[in-house]
């Protein structure tokens, strides 16, 4: 009945139609234009900063381009040959595994762990946030060079100070062999960064409603049970967060081992970055190789970021 | 309205292909340097004055920090003697080869900058020096400037650089710890044996904090520059004539690492050596915390202002003596504008009136074999014994000296590493390690 009524209504359409959808067309297009206006400016910024230094180091990476002679020509697969063949790649990849998961594990259980003790601990809780988040006041380089001299053993004061206790009875070096070297700067790591991820952990904790814990404990949960099945799982999407920033952090890891161990002793402390910069400054001098393992890096990263992402959806659509 | 949404849908990848593109073309017009072949010609000595220009130029030096007092010192009795002034910048050891890496990539290098000796014939095949050889010809000592520094920045028969401050190891004794030791402080040791025992002596007098000896145990430059003379004074070369072969396997060389893993043995080397990355090499000797050592001579008039510093060659391991004759070489970078000006400076650093007025006076060696006698040397014993080992050093050549000697993981700081802290070994093998490198 409708279409009867509506059918001499639809014939002059079609000549409206058009003329109508250009009228909504070319309202789109000004609109679609300003916000290409609006968006120029930032993109410009990322053009400029992030994509054409990327089209540089791949332009680099497949070229003969020694650092004090400039630009001599592509050379592919020249640099990366000679990156694979380097006596440090395979050993600075696993190094910087190794340290990857060691910092991301401890960085996070102690942010968790601090997170839960000033969330839980009513009376001191400015006063510990205070003092779990002033060592992320220091820049990375200071706070390395602050335990550089902490750790010297002519006259840093932590062995001279266990030794007047009674605790060791020969002076410590803390830098001084490949494990010790190891644990002392990932001490520096934590102490720097574990108040960061307390605070990003904490904002998440704080997000998981209270009802949801007296719910629980009405039910007779026990705080294990409670922590393990309740927070855990809401704390899911910060923890994924934390975990991202802190693997990639980790995998890139330079200030603190070029300023305390420069890659000793005996080359054990060479994580991939640092290699990058001897290739490119320490001897070699060698930017197109240097390049070729920067594009070798970064498309490890991608990987890595991807299968985690991949993981967070996965966890959200659960 | 779904034609729209699709056109846009299609725009976008399009668009960002674009930008790509258009990024991308833009990077390939600001594609290589042009072949600059290293150096370019110097052929405006026949028509300045040998002496070059003074007219008023402002001209850029860049050093490295070691080098500090003496370039300081230069260029400040320069610039009140001169129409020309020079502005000098500093930089950090560590940091030296990339600021000039980046400069050289950029074209930006300064008019006229030092380098490490041993880098010099890197940098020179790599073109960053302007050829200078008619005006080095022309002046009328060149046959007196160290044969050494000439050489290291001589390519295919060009010369590019001319001696800045010479800096020699020498053993460097305190003669305090000497006395309470028992040992005389005017015998210095005469054999790198020897030089073991003093240290084994003063150690054993057990001062807190007071060690026999010190040195840069995990740094590469610091121990070729100690080092190298010991092996030289026993009559053997450290590298081959071409700079591509390693010879610190030698007899000579084993008896050498052999004096230093006794003293790491008996305990009388200074809590940190095994660590010393050269940051700090030469601060434990200046607070009196060593007796003996070898040591930069650049240092002489800043150690002994706090220590009473006894000057001996330094020895092989049964006896002769020799140096290591390094410290900077100088030269006008590449992209200089103002190169009759740049060799103004040059010309006055290589005259009496700086190496006698100011590098002398500073109790400096001269660069100059004429200048060796001069008055100020005369009246030092130190810097006679210091400007008579310098015509017995020598500099080594090799066009990947950085990568194979200085590098943080170069393969000669495993070889010391494991021949005075690990077992000894493992000598041979980390030297053709050393080979391998440098035969790039």
């Amino acid at each position: 009945m409708t279409t009867h009524t509506t059918a001499p209504v639809s014939t002059p359409r079609p000549a409206a139609r058009p003329a109508g959808r250009r009228r909504k067309r070319s309202a789109l297009r000004g609109r679609g234009a300003q916000g290409w206006l609006y968006a120029m400016p930032t993109a410009v910024f990322v053009g400029l900063f992030f994509i054409v230094p990327i089209l540089l180091v791949v332009q680099m990476s497949v070229s003969d381009w020694p650092l004090l002679a400039g630009n001599r020509g592509p050379n592919f697969p020249e640099n990366f040959q000679d990156v694979v063949a380097n006596k440090y790649f395979w050993p600075s990849i696993v190094f910087t595994l190794k340290y990857t998961v060691i910092a991301t594990v401890l960085l996070l259980g102690l942010g968790l762990g601090m997170a839960l003790l000033v969330q839980e601990s009513t009376r001191w809780k400015g006063f510990l946030r205070t003092a779990f988040l002033v060592p992320s006041a220091l820049g990375l380089a200071s706070a390395s060079l602050l335990f550089y001299a902490l750790y010297s053993p002519q006259s840093g004061p932590i062995s001279p100070f266990l030794e007047k206790l009674g605790l060791v009875d020969e002076p410590i070096s803390f830098l001084g062999t490949p494990t010790a070297a190891l644990w002392s700067t990932v001490f520096l790591i934590v102490w720097r960064f574990a108040g960061f991820y307390m605070l990003l952990l904490l904002v998440g904790l704080q997000n998981i409603p209270g009802e949801v814990y007296e719910a629980a404990r009405i039910d007779g949960a026990k705080p294990f049970q409670i922590f393990r099945s309740i927070t855990l799982p809401l704390l899911r999407p910060s923890l994924m967060l934390c975990t991202i920033m802190c693997v990639t952090g980790s995998l890139l890891a330079f200030d603190q081992f070029y300023i305390l161990t420069k890659g000793g002793p005996d080359n054990s402390t060479i994580t991939v970055v640092q290699l990058i910069y001897n290739m490119a400054f320490q001897g070699q001098n060698d930017l197109g190789r240097a390049a070729a393992l920067s594009i070798l890096v970064l498309l490890a990263l991608i990987v890595i970021n991807a299968l985690q992402f991949r993981g967070m959806r996965q966890t959200d659509e659960k | 309205m779904s034609t729209t949404r699709k056109s846009i849908r299609a725009v976008r990848p399009l668009a960002a292909l674009l930008t790509v593109g258009m990024l991308a073309t833009s990077l390939a017009a600001c594609s290589p340097a042009d072949d600059t072949d290293s150096g370019s010609g110097g052929d405006t000595a026949a028509s300045d004055s040998p002496e070059g220009v003074d007219d008023g130029t402002q001209l850029t030096l860049w050093t490295r920090a070691p080098m500090e007092k003496q370039a300081t010192l230069l260029v400040d009795a320069y610039n009140a003697s001169h129409e020309n002034q020079v502005s000098l910048t500093i930089t950090p050891n560590d940091d030296y080869v990339a600021k000039v890496g980046a400069a050289a990539g950029s074209g930006s290098l300064p008019d006229l900058f030092a380098a490490d000796i041993v880098y010099v014939p890197n940098w020179t095949s790599q073109g960053l020096f302007t050829d200078i050889t008619d005006r080095i010809d022309g002046l009328p000592y060149a046959d007196e400037l160290a044969q050494g520094h000439i050489d290291a920045g001589t390519y295919e028969d060009q010369e590019y650089v001319l001696p800045f401050v010479l800096d020699l190891s020498v053993m460097f004794y305190n003669k305090d710890l000497y006395r309470e030791a028992g040992l005389d402080p005017e015998k210095p040791p005469t054999t790198l044996k020897e030089y073991g025992e003093h240290a084994k002596a003063i150690s054993a007098l057990g001062k807190d904090g007071v060690s026999g000896t010190y040195f840069g145990g995990n740094c590469g430059g610091c121990t070729l520059f100690t080092w190298f003379p010991s092996v030289w004074a026993g009559g053997d070369q450290v590298l081959s004539a071409d700079g591509t072969e390693s010879l610190l396997a030698s007899d000579t060389a084993k008896d050498v690492y052999a004096v230093y893993k006794d003293m790491v043995d008996s305990g009388a080397i200074g809590t940190g050596t095994k660590d010393e990355t050269g940051a700090t090499w030469t601060g434990p000797f200046q607070e009196g915390k060593v007796g003996v050592m070898p040591y930069p001579a650049t240092l002489l008039s800043t150690a002994a202002e706090t220590v009473d510093v006894g000057v001996a060659p330094i020895p092989g391991p049964d006896g002769g003596e020799s140096t290591f004759v390094g410290g900077d070489g100088i030269g006008i970078s590449k992209d200089s504008k103002n190169e009759a000006a740049a060799w103004n400076f040059l010309s006055w650093l290589t005259s009496e009136d700086a190496q006698v007025e100011v590098l002398a006076k500073n109790n400096d060696v001269v660069s100059r074999a004429d200048l060796a006698d001069n008055k100020y040397a005369a009246v030092d014993p130190r810097l006679v014994t210091i400007n008579e080992v310098a015509a017995k050093g020598s500099t080594p050549v090799a066009i990947n000296f950085q990568q194979a000697f200085n590098a943080p993981d170069s393969p000669w700081l495993t070889l010391v590493r494991g021949a005075v802290f690990g077992d000894a070994k493992n000598i041979d093998a980390d030297n053709d390690e050393i080979t391998a490198v440098l035969d790039q």
